[in-house]
């Protein structure tokens, strides 16, 4: 019997690892140019970051994501098929190449990144837990919220992050723990702690959901680290680079200040920069695969990261979720991309 | 006019005796009244209030409905409607979905309703002409000019509809071949029917449709991806046929003995025996049940959100969490109240028409 299962359990693994090879013999991108469409992996919605809108379309900071990538390989940010995928699904989605990318709030982390056949392209969103306090309360930084009562959800490590903040600031708190989010958040609202935390992009939109959105506060602390990028299957570095390089195109362009609308004006610049990042000089998109003018259909199809940031989840969005880390390097943030040259 | 002020009378007259005699006999049948006049009118009120004065009646984003002490966000629902009922079906191509659903009433209608002649004809449209126009209508064909529609496409009431229909339709001739398998004399047919049955009913839905979405993937080769909503639907079909085989097998052992051996006696074929003597008793005992097993599997539809198909709860759910335009305290309640409502309508449906079919089809026995 033993023996059945053991020669079974080889026989899968075997064959799994035929498929993964063959994964990496065939190069994405071609498969992508042939199919005319992109196959992008994101949430079941997650407001900000990956949703359809009452007609239906795609938004959000994730999607734009699969829109530049698809403008930049096909010229249409419209040539996508969105699958949408839970946390379990995701990764199982990417291996067996049902999508050719992950763009999907995934946590950039070591095991992942190096376990398991993932490949993480830069982090276009940096999350970290914070907290939500009432207005009320006068509480302007979470230094001053020695011996709070804080709401939480247990058995995540929003919990032990919480107790490692105020462990490492010397400071007392009084944990009030429930099962789930929603208890937590509806205790924090009946009034029975002081603050309630999590991660601060949920931050935002759970505070839509209370009854008055301006009666609450979220403080500027970020106490724990969830870097949030896209993913793609790892062993075709050229599919690695666009990704990569989608994403710091559409950086480099706002810190160049080009936009969706100068786009075309900016093609005449004198700044050498500019001209690079739209292939007026040089062919930089070439040697990944893409056309010279890739980025310049990233901008005029998506726009820059700061236009993406704002209409999703920054102030033009009803989020309104401060730039923060997620500023340019030269505001105080931490968005940085090399430069195209 | 006098004569109906009359009949007005006396009917008002009829109603207080009425009451006298069922609500107000003695004073614990009194005080009985009141608190449940009480209590009715504490829902009632908490309910109007809720959904039609506090209300919030228009807006195309959630702001007016986070005002403090708004009630229901209906404009959450009316901007979302089509979403709600089609998914991301293209919007110029919606009208396939519309002519699908009449096609459909109108082979349904007719069927379900005694006296209407032609019911072989109308089964065979149902059953055979029907799926293929309507396959064709929803996913498209180029060779028609009908623009191919994917299924990523398909959401909401579409979905819950397409799925429960497929569902409904599959499992009940499923579910009597193997009904009729389990009682067969041959050990081979009789072991393969019990071994699947039990096998299925051992497993719940979650985990076939799980293992669908998340395993099957890995063993296929590069590429090769089957639909996710033909994945749902094989999963939901077979597992609906096994509970249906249970149900029709439980008809089958309440036909005396006598009727089989009767049948035999008239030198009848096994399916002369069994279509016009057997099956025709046993599936009219057992309609409750089979009611039942559709109504279950109308709402067991909601589960194929775990893989990432979005029926109607799925796609209001989305909705509620994740469209930040729309973010508001009561945005939430709105939308599953009108997600239960549609539900409701459904099922009461089925179950009146099931309790119709029963006293309609029982009357030839009162005697």
């Amino acid at each position: 019997m033993r023996n059945w299962v053991a020669a079974g359990l080889a026989l899968v693994m075997s064959y799994g690892q035929q498929m993964e090879l063959a994964a990496a013999q065939t190069s994405t991108l071609d498969t992508v140019k042939s199919r005319g469409q992109l196959q992008c992996g994101v949430s079941t919605g997650l407001a900000g970051f990956g949703a359809p809108n009452d007609a239906g379309v795609w938004q959000g900071l994730d999607v734009d994501i699969c829109r530049a990538v698809a403008s930049a390989v096909l010229k249409d940010a419209d040539k996508i098929k969105f699958v949408p995928l839970t946390a379990k699904e995701r990764f199982t989605a990417l291996q067996s190449g049902e999508i050719d990318l992950l763009s999907r709030n995934t946590t950039w982390t070591m095991s992942r990144d190096t376990a398991a056949g993932l490949n993480f392209t830069g982090i276009n969103y940096y999350d970290g837990q914070g907290f939500m306090v009432k207005k009320t309360l006068d509480v302007v930084s979470a230094k001053e919220l020695s011996g709070a009562s804080i709401c939480v959800q247990t058995g995540t490590t929003t919990e032990l992050n919480l107790a490692d903040y105020f462990r490492s600031n010397k400071m007392e708190y009084n944990p009030v723990v429930f099962e789930k989010l929603s208890e937590a958040l509806g205790a924090y609202n009946a009034g029975r702690c002081d603050a309630f935390t999590t991660d601060v992009s949920q931050l935002y939109s759970i505070r839509l959901t209370l009854g008055n959105a301006n009666d609450h506060i979220v403080l500027p602390e970020i106490i724990s680290k969830e870097p949030l990028g896209p993913v793609v299957r790892q062993g075709d570095p050229q599919w690695a680079n666009i990704v990569r390089w989608t994403l710091f195109a559409m950086i480099n362009a706002e810190e160049l200040g080009v936009t969706q609308s100068n786009v075309d004006q900016m093609k005449n610049s004198k700044n050498p920069a500019i001209r690079r990042l739209l292939g007026v000089e040089g062919e930089y998109g070439v040697a990944m695969g893409v056309d010279k003018d890739w980025a310049y259909h990233i901008i005029k199809l998506v726009g820059n990261y700061g236009e993406s940031f704002d209409r999703n989840v920054g102030a033009g969005s009803p989020l309104g979720i401060a730039r923060g880390q997620n500023a340019l390097w030269r505001d105080g943030g931490l968005q940085y991309a090399p430069p195209i040259r | 006019m006098q004569r109906m002020r009359d009949m007005d009378r006396t009917s008002w007259q009829v109603a207080i005796q009425w009451a006298q005699v069922n609500l107000f006999s003695s004073w614990w049948s009194t005080a009985l009244t009141l608190f449940g006049l009480l209590i009715s009118y504490w829902i009632i009120h908490a309910v109007v209030d809720w959904a039609i004065i506090r209300a919030v009646f228009t807006g195309s984003d959630g702001s007016a409905c986070r005002v403090p002490g708004a009630g229901a966000c209906w404009p959450f629902i009316t901007n979302k409607f089509k979403l709600f009922m089609y998914g991301r079906y293209p919007l110029d191509e919606l009208w396939r979905v519309n002519l699908t659903y009449v096609l459909a009433l109108a082979g349904l209608v007719p069927l379900m309703l005694p006296g209407v002649p032609g019911k072989l004809w109308l089964s065979i449209y149902m059953l055979v002409v029907f799926p293929i126009i309507a396959y064709f209508l929803l996913t498209g064909a180029e060779w028609l000019g009908l623009p191919i529609v994917t299924t990523d496409l398909w959401g909401g009431l579409l979905v819950t509809l397409v799925v429960a229909c497929v569902g409904i339709a599959a499992s009940f001739p499923i579910g009597i071949v193997l009904a009729l398998a389990r009682r067969s004399e041959l050990p081979l047919i009789k072991w393969l029917a019990i071994i699947f049955i039990e096998f299925v009913r051992g497993v719940p839905l979650v985990t076939v449709l799980f293992f669908a979405s998340v395993m099957l993937p890995l063993f296929l080769p590069e590429n090769v991806t089957f639909d996710k909503l033909l994945r749902a639907l094989i999963g939901v079909a077979l597992f609906a046929a096994a509970y249906m085989a249970e149900v029709v097998r439980g008809g089958l052992q309440a036909i005396p003995r006598g009727q089989f051996e009767a049948a035999d006696a008239l030198g009848m074929s096994y399916p002369q025996k069994m279509g016009l003597i057997v099956l025709p008793q046993a599936l009219k005992l057992v309609i409750p049940g089979i009611v039942n097993s559709f109504i279950a599997l109308f709402k067991d539809t909601s589960l194929v959100l775990i893989i990432g198909l979005f029926d109607l709860l799925g796609i209001v759910k989305q909705a509620i969490q994740s469209d930040a335009k729309w973010f508001a305290p009561q945005t939430a309640a709105t939308g599953y109240v009108f997600a239960a409502f549609v539900f409701w309508l459904f099922c009461f449906g089925m179950s009146r028409y099931s309790a119709w079919l029963e006293t309609r089809l029982n009357s030839g026995q009162r005697h």
